[in-house]
């Protein structure tokens, strides 16, 4: 804006009336412009991470809502009763169970970024090396699933995937194996949707960087006599570290709190913290507890998020 | 070079199988006669006219449908001004959280964001009786928090691309800043309102687990149905509204982005 209103106030040199009027009227318009979408966000992003922490910290209770008030108002003594229970968190900690679906949510999740990575990284720097129409063709070709539902592509896998379904059917057709092989409803199949749903979040980034990159450094370094194997390592993979953390990142928040996959293509016993969170909401009635749940989920994202916010700011998109 | 070029295809080539595989095998069996999902019994359009026939899923679809129009239109207007924002008015202060946090609904896990946005319209509900019940209203209020921030995203990346010389242009011609909103900028990131439109119609079409959480009694959409419909398995009903969702998608996405590559060459 400085620079717009540096030529605009050189426009209007004119008069001092005119000039103060229209200050006026741009600062109104301009704060109203501002707080709309910051309102927004505020009210409905923000505040209910407040109003979670909040009833991670009330009692569950047989009520509509299945909660206790954490303020109670004792008319007679003018005393406001604060209760706060910190049980939920206590009991976070005491439950294995609990400790262990954050943990194993973590190591699926990077698993998974990983191989994502492995995946996306070729099919970028493929797609980043074409021109003109091939590469728009290529670009539409990996964004075009991300526009299709999300849960219909998981549930593809479930057809794909089954005892009786195409991936065993083709592999014993090859004659690799004489039984089908229960892929579906394993930690496998997690891994797989997990890999296949998230790719274009991969992709996208990395191309972004790959595309940037300058090849008369990898000419250089090739003349200098570097093998191609030296050269991606000392060159390429470094200069595109911005777009793979970016990648990662936006691959990996999202993973950790996946609920979707894992109840549609994991085993009953595939613990992830979203699930369990899913459970304790719609099965156990539980909402403090979920609240709990979701808080420490946060509070573990919070890192990641930060990394992002800040790779961000350095100007990678 | 040329193996290092014949690495590179041949494994994007197993790429893009693996991003294609289940979705053409998903169509294919949409046209099998057999009910045994992985048994072929030759071609048929049978669930197709059963889908028709189904009136939960009709139901489901039209309060989808209903959800994810005015989820677009909302988010188009509060991404548009987010997005102006950012890129266009300079610093001010709490720019930082904006920019910051204007992404965030994106990549935070929705089991955190559907469980968040309940417990504020059920704590709302106590304190001022809004709103009043859940439904459609929670679900679109939800909606556009997540996707206002995709059109946010896009419409600042195609501002930050055009650079502002217009717009001084015009300022210096003496415009005020509303009609140089609505005469130039407006028409300059129209491309991005449309794709941005479009994304948050499609995401909202989509969403499943925040729509659970803040949806009521009798307002199921059309994911809350299929999830219940699939979670015992595959069914063919299903498949053959995959079919029939993923080709409009796929139709509408070429065609927009035909469009704006023709536009963006005659500009």
């Amino acid at each position: 804006m400085s620079k717009v209103t540096g030529t605009f106030w050189l426009g209007r040199y004119d008069t001092v009336k005119t000039r103060f009027s229209s200050l006026k009227k741009i600062r109104w318009g301009r704060y109203s412009v501002i707080s709309i979408p910051s309102l927004w966000l505020a009210l409905f992003f923000f505040i209910p991470f407040l109003v979670v922490f909040k009833i991670s910290l009330a009692e569950s209770a047989i009520a509509v809502p299945p909660y206790t008030d954490m303020f109670a108002w004792n008319v007679e003594d003018a005393i406001i009763d604060v209760k706060i229970k910190l049980g939920n968190y206590l009991y976070l900690f005491e439950d294995s169970f609990y400790l262990d679906a954050y943990l194993s949510s973590v190591k699926i999740a990077a698993v998974s970024t990983f191989f994502t990575l492995l995946i996306g990284f070729p099919m970028a720097y493929f797609i980043a090396s074409k021109t003109g129409t091939m590469r728009t063709l290529l670009l539409t070709l990996v964004i075009l699933p991300f526009w299709t539902s999300f849960l219909l592509r998981v549930y593809a896998w479930m057809g794909f995937l089954k005892k009786n379904g195409i991936v065993n059917e083709f592999l014993q057709g090859i004659g690799l194996i004489d039984q089908p092989i229960q892929m579906l409803q394993t930690d496998f199949a997690v891994y797989i949707g997990i890999v296949y749903t998230y790719l274009p979040f991969m992709i996208l980034p990395l191309y972004t960087t790959l595309e940037k990159l300058d090849g008369s450094l990898i000419e250089a370094s090739k003349d200098l006599g570097a093998g191609p194997i030296r050269t991606f390592f000392l060159i390429t993979l470094p200069m595109s570290m911005p777009g793979i953390l970016a990648g990662c990142l936006l691959v990996f928040i999202p993973a950790v709190g996946e609920f979707v996959i894992p109840a549609l293509l994991g085993a009953s016993d595939t613990l992830m913290i979203g699930r369990v969170l899913w459970d304790e909401f719609f099965q156990n009635r539980d909402w403090p507890m979920a609240s709990a749940v979701a808080t420490m989920m946060l509070l573990i994202l919070v890192v990641p998020i930060m990394f992002l916010r800040n790779g961000k700011k350095e100007g990678v998109e | 070079m040329t193996r290092n070029s014949k690495f590179l295809s041949i494994s994007s080539l197993f790429g893009f199988i693996f991003l294609y595989a289940p979705i053409l095998s998903l169509i294919i069996y949409s046209f099998n006669k057999s009910k045994l999902v992985t048994v072929w019994g030759g071609w048929s359009v049978k669930w197709y006219a059963e889908l028709f026939n189904n009136q939960q899923i009709i139901d489901a679809a039209i309060v989808s449908l209903k959800v994810a129009f005015i989820t677009a239109t909302l988010s188009v207007i509060l991404g548009v001004l987010a997005g102006y924002v950012l890129s266009r008015m300079g610093k001010f202060p709490g720019k930082l959280i904006v920019s910051g946090w204007i992404s965030a609904p994106l990549i935070m896990p929705e089991v955190i964001t559907g469980l968040s946005l309940l417990l504020l319209f059920v704590s709302l509900e106590n304190l001022i009786g809004w709103p009043a019940g859940r439904g459609i209203t929670t679900i679109i209020i939800a909606h556009t928090t997540f996707c206002m921030a995709y059109v946010a995203v896009i419409v600042q990346s195609r501002l930050s691309q055009m650079d502002d010389s217009l717009e001084e242009a015009a300022m210096d011609l003496g415009a005020k800043p509303h009609s140089l909103f609505f005469l130039i900028t407006l028409p300059i990131i129209s491309p991005a309102i449309i794709s941005g439109w479009l994304l948050a119609f499609t995401m909202s079409l989509d969403d499943l687990v925040i729509a659970s959480f803040v949806s009521g009694p009798g307002n199921s959409t059309l994911p809350m149905v299929i999830f219940s419909k699939i979670r015992l398995g595959v069914s063919p009903e299903v498949n053959a509204l995959a079919t029939i969702m993923i080709l409009i998608v796929a139709i509408g996405v070429v065609a927009a982005m035909w469009q704006m590559r023709k536009k963006e060459t005659t500009l």
